[in-house]
């Protein structure tokens, strides 16, 4: 058995082990132990503003691609087979364009002299155009649209094995369409809701060309932080120090998701 | 001889050296780094192809977009495969402080001996020039443009929206300018002064860019009506057909140098190419294939470059007499390390 797993065992190690223990290592050792690069992290003001607004920013990210993500993926489910295909490619489809082309097109669909300002003003709604980019509105924005494949995606796997059944039982007894909903439709989702916020959530908590682009330098996130402390400072520990503590939050979510449902179902295995 | 972007033939070459161990009758060869794009295209014809030709030596080139960790990386390891490298100043610095860049002999680089001694120091020459300038839209200020940093944080006299670089280097020269210190008394930069001005015009700004196609792109598009820009970027969009223009007036004037690596392998070849590279006539080559400026003024005595063309140029001696001279020994000081520090938090504040 080992030696059956053992090729994927070296590449896992070479791949992941080492240079995440490297990146760890790099953290605390510089011309001897040091926890400097921690104390800085913990106590400066910049490292501290930057994880509040990278949280801050993934939890929007999140709330919205899931109001956004749940109807299309009840939809979805609820259409005949050929319909929940069209809907779903939809939802994948601008996965396979860059993050930086999406970035760039939402540029041009929210700046100042953007599409939509244009529209709005063509419409006499505004006078000035509306600060749409260049803040954190626009990272929000363009961040919901690059994850909500993954909000949809293992809600609607969720989705498709709640038996259709319940609904009608539900129904026979009484209930209606929005009662049954509440009562067990809602419920019985929950665990593709929990799996699918958990994978925006992470996946958030690491941008870093989104927020370059489109937060007009203000919006720092951690995964700026790490950039900036190597090319700028040529810090490599501090900037160890941030992506470990990065990492370690990232896993602590899981170690918390994994108390109420299987990281399987997270990371969609089953 | 012929430069040759295939590094892959550089190794070939050493390994056929080593093994044959007739590298003395082999043909002199240096490995050549810069930071590609159509700057690496134009400075092959203009400086590269002409260099290795009338040296009969091969220059072997690679490019990166930033050389600094590579550098590091390289010369720590004790086996740099690199020779020359095309990087700003401040890293030929830093890196001669850290003892990563060879200490240059000026008596065997008679071109760059002749050069000012502000183009220069003892790990680095200036080899081309660019500026740091105050861009703005013609379509917002068809006339009475602003035309200089006073001017860009006067937003009541000129309203509109503004963009900065989000990094301090130059900007914190700008801040000094806009609060009246004269372009020549700049430095060393009084730190907390430059950062109060700063404040002051920081609700104005709108986008603190990144990078330098992000600044062109804002100014191309409308999104700000004025900002610190890099001439050659601005320049460019302008010729796209963009109402756009800049000032070199109060513009800070910033250069890549070569530097040698410490341990380079081809340590004397290198030299020799240094001073070609910096000879009036192959650096008067370069304006003719991109907007940059020649790092040796020299090239302005030798009738290449057409009058009009020198006067776009930011190292024309004219231009560059508006301007401020980048201090890249101040930036890289323990004043100036710190200064970049400050930024980040600066930027969240």
């Amino acid at each position: 058995m080992l030696a059956l797993v053992s090729p994927a065992l070296l590449v896992i190690l070479a791949l992941i082990v080492l240079p995440v223990g490297w990146l760890a290592w790099q953290s605390i050792y510089h011309d001897g132990f040091t926890l400097e690069n921690y104390r800085r992290v913990f106590t400066e003001d910049i490292y501290w503003r930057s994880f509040a607004l990278t949280f801050e920013i993934s939890l929007a990210v999140t709330v919205v691609a899931l109001l956004l993500g749940y109807p299309v993926a009840y939809l979805a489910n609820s259409v005949p087979k050929g319909w929940s295909i069209l809907i779903l490619s939809l939802v994948v489809l601008p996965f396979w364009t860059s993050v930086l082309v999406r970035a760039y097109a939402w540029l041009a669909l929210l700046q100042r002299t953007g599409v939509i300002n244009q529209f709005l003003r063509y419409l006499d709604v505004i006078s000035e155009p509306l600060a749409l980019v260049h803040n954190t509105f626009g990272t929000v924005v363009a961040t919901v649209h690059i994850l909500l494949p993954f909000m949809v995606l293992p809600l609607y796997a969720t989705m498709q094995k709640i038996p259709g059944d319940l609904m009608q039982a539900g129904a026979s007894l009484g209930a209606s369409p929005s009662l049954t909903f509440v009562r067990v439709f809602l419920p019985l989702s929950l665990p593709g809701v929990l799996a699918g916020c958990t994978m925006v959530f992470v996946l958030c908590l690491g941008f870093y060309i989104t927020p370059e682009l489109l937060g007009g330098g203000r919006t720092v996130m951690v995964s700026m932080l790490v950039s900036r402390n190597v090319e700028l400072y040529n810090q490599f520990g501090a900037a160890s120090a941030v992506a470990v503590v990065l990492l370690l939050s990232v896993l602590l979510i899981f170690f918390a998701v994994s108390r109420f449902i299987s990281l399987d179902r997270i990371l969609g295995q089953k | 001889m012929t430069t040759k972007r295939n590094l892959g033939y550089g190794y070939a070459v050493l390994g056929a050296i080593a093994l044959s161990g007739t590298a003395a009758s082999a043909a002199e060869q240096i490995t050549f780094v810069s930071q590609g794009g159509a700057y690496q295209q134009a400075q092959t014809v203009a400086i590269l192809d002409p260099s290795a030709k009338k040296l009969g030596i091969t220059i072997n080139q690679d490019s990166i977009p930033d050389a600094w960790p590579a550098i590091k990386t390289q010369v720590g390891s004790g086996k740099p495969i690199w020779d020359v490298v095309d990087t700003p100043t401040g890293y030929c610095l830093r890196g001669g402080e850290q003892g990563l860049i060879e200490k240059l002999d000026f008596s065997k680089i008679p071109n760059a001996a002749a050069m000012p001694e502000a183009y220069r120091s003892p790990y680095s020459i200036s080899y081309e020039f660019y500026s740091s300038v105050l861009a703005y839209s013609q379509k917002t200020f068809p006339k009475d443009a602003p035309n200089s940093w006073i001017d860009f944080w006067d937003v009541k006299k000129f309203p509109g929206r503004r963009a900065l670089r989000n990094h301090p280097i130059a900007t914190l020269e700008a801040a000094l300018m806009a609060d009246g210190v004269a372009p020549d008394k700049l430095y060393p930069l009084d730190v907390d002064r430059a950062f109060k001005k700063l404040e002051e015009i920081k609700p104005n700004i709108t986008v603190w860019w990144t990078s330098g196609a992000q600044s062109a792109q804002l100014l191309n598009d409308g999104e700000v009506d004025m900002e610190m820009a890099w001439n050659g970027r601005v320049s460019a969009v302008a010729k796209e057909g963009a109402k756009v223009s800049f000032t070199y007036n109060q513009g800070i004037l910033q250069s890549t140098s070569l530097c040698i690596l410490k341990g380079a392998p081809n340590l004397e070849t290198a030299v020799k190419f240094l001073n070609e590279a910096v000879d009036p006539v192959h650096q008067a080559n370069l304006p003719l294939h991109i907007d940059y400026g020649p790092g040796n003024p020299k090239a302005f005595e030798t009738n290449v470059i057409k009058p009009e063309r020198a006067t776009q140029l930011p190292s024309e001696p004219a231009n560059a007499a508006k301007q401020a001279l980048m201090s890249y020994a101040w930036w890289s000081s323990p004043a100036g390390e710190a200064a970049e520090k400050r930024w980040a938090s600066f930027m969240q504040k």
